[in-house]
């Protein structure tokens, strides 16, 4: 297995305020793996990071082993916690518009999510519901052979019935030498699917195992071990 | 979707456990092909990684074993499914017996209680 992400030191300050705390991680690819933690822990940061849209403070980061930038934004599927789509285009818009723009979309892959969730592609995105598009957003994050996915909380907005789907999808989707890297506070939602967890707190990181260890080790659930590290 | 499953015991050996009874109950035969890993981690709701795990565990204990062009294939080995199934039966009773000790019930008023709820069931 090869390392598909790694940082050392990384710090990223917001004037006073410190977001990450010199992180040191290194995910190998092939996983799919939980990015857990309360509000404002920094798991947006984190992610934020991955995709260049900001820079360290201090430390290093790389993707792939390289630093972030076009090459690696190639690589990167990226689902932002807010959509960032033209709601004045047309599903269908949309789906052009990253086949042009990503060389790894597949667009049949795409065509075919909408067909299940009952998605009309020719239905402009102001006239969705949130969670339709959340849904569209997802598809399109999806439909790219990517290396790395960074999803920042995909299910939050989503009914439980579509919520199965998603999973699912997400699962089914991936590349066998992808990584999956999400964020979530629902964690019973997905800790099925998940092989390896990063608990993380106030800028640091808490705990990181493998989900099956966890179990193993402490007889409970993942959600159940969430809720006692952070408790209130 | 999705295979009833305990978040709170590790995913993999339930999948083990769920298998070992499909074998057992004849869900699959004797020399089966077993459906690829994907689609038995789409349809226990599991990511392949785990699935390939319990799959791994299953052929380390002799019920699955792996071709390795054509998939994997329940064992032929009928004598080997006779015991799991003895196993499996076992560790039934087993925590059938812990609890009715818990319970307060000695072996002998387990078998009357028993032997009793035969016989309603028969009649």
């Amino acid at each position: 297995m090869s390392t598909i992400f790694e940082c050392k030191n990384l710090t990223k300050t917001y004037g006073k305020k410190i977001a990450l705390d010199h992180i040191n991680l290194s995910l190998e690819s092939g996983r799919i793996i939980g990015l857990l933690g309360p509000n404002g822990s920094g798991k947006t940061t984190l992610i934020k990071l991955i995709n260049g849209l900001l820079t360290p403070s201090e430390g290093t980061l790389l993707i792939n082993h390289m630093v972030p930038g076009v090459a690696t934004k190639k690589i990167v599927s990226y689902l932002p916690e807010r959509t960032y789509l033209d709601e004045t285009q047309k599903v269908s818009d949309a789906i052009a518009y990253f086949a042009d723009f990503y060389e790894d979309f597949d667009p049949s892959r795409a065509k075919d999510m909408l067909d299940k969730l009952n998605i009309n592609p020719s239905l402009r995105i102001k006239t969705l519901s949130k969670g339709t598009k959340e849904k569209v957003q997802l598809i399109l994050v999806m439909s790219r052979r990517a290396k790395l996915y960074c999803l920042d909380e995909p299910i939050a907005g989503v009914d439980p019935a579509a919520r199965d789907y998603i999973l699912n999808t997400i699962i089914n989707n991936y590349e066998e030498d992808a990584t999956i890297l999400f964020s979530t506070h629902l964690i019973s939602d997905v800790e099925n699917i998940l092989d390896h967890v990063i608990f993380i707190q106030n800028g640091k990181i808490r705990l990181q195992a493998d989900v099956d260890d966890i179990r193993f080790n402490q007889k409970k659930s993942v959600d159940e071990l969430f809720r006692e590290v952070f408790k209130c | 979707m999705s295979w009833n499953l305990d978040s709170s015991r590790p995913i993999y050996l339930q999948i083990v456990e769920r298998v070992s009874l499909d074998i057992v109950a004849g869900k699959y035969l004797p020399g089966d092909k077993l459906p690829s890993v994907r689609d038995l981690a789409a349809e226990a709701g599991v990511n392949p990684n785990t699935m390939q795990k319990a799959l791994s565990e299953l052929e380390r204990n002799g019920l699955v074993h792996s071709l390795r062009t054509s998939g994997r294939f329940i064992t032929e080995d009928k004598d080997m499914i006779e015991q799991m199934r003895e196993e499996l039966a076992t560790t039934q009773i087993q925590e059938f017996l812990d609890k009715m000790r818990q319970m307060g019930f000695d072996q002998k008023k387990v078998i009357q209680l028993i032997e009793k709820m035969l016989k309603e069931d028969a009649s």
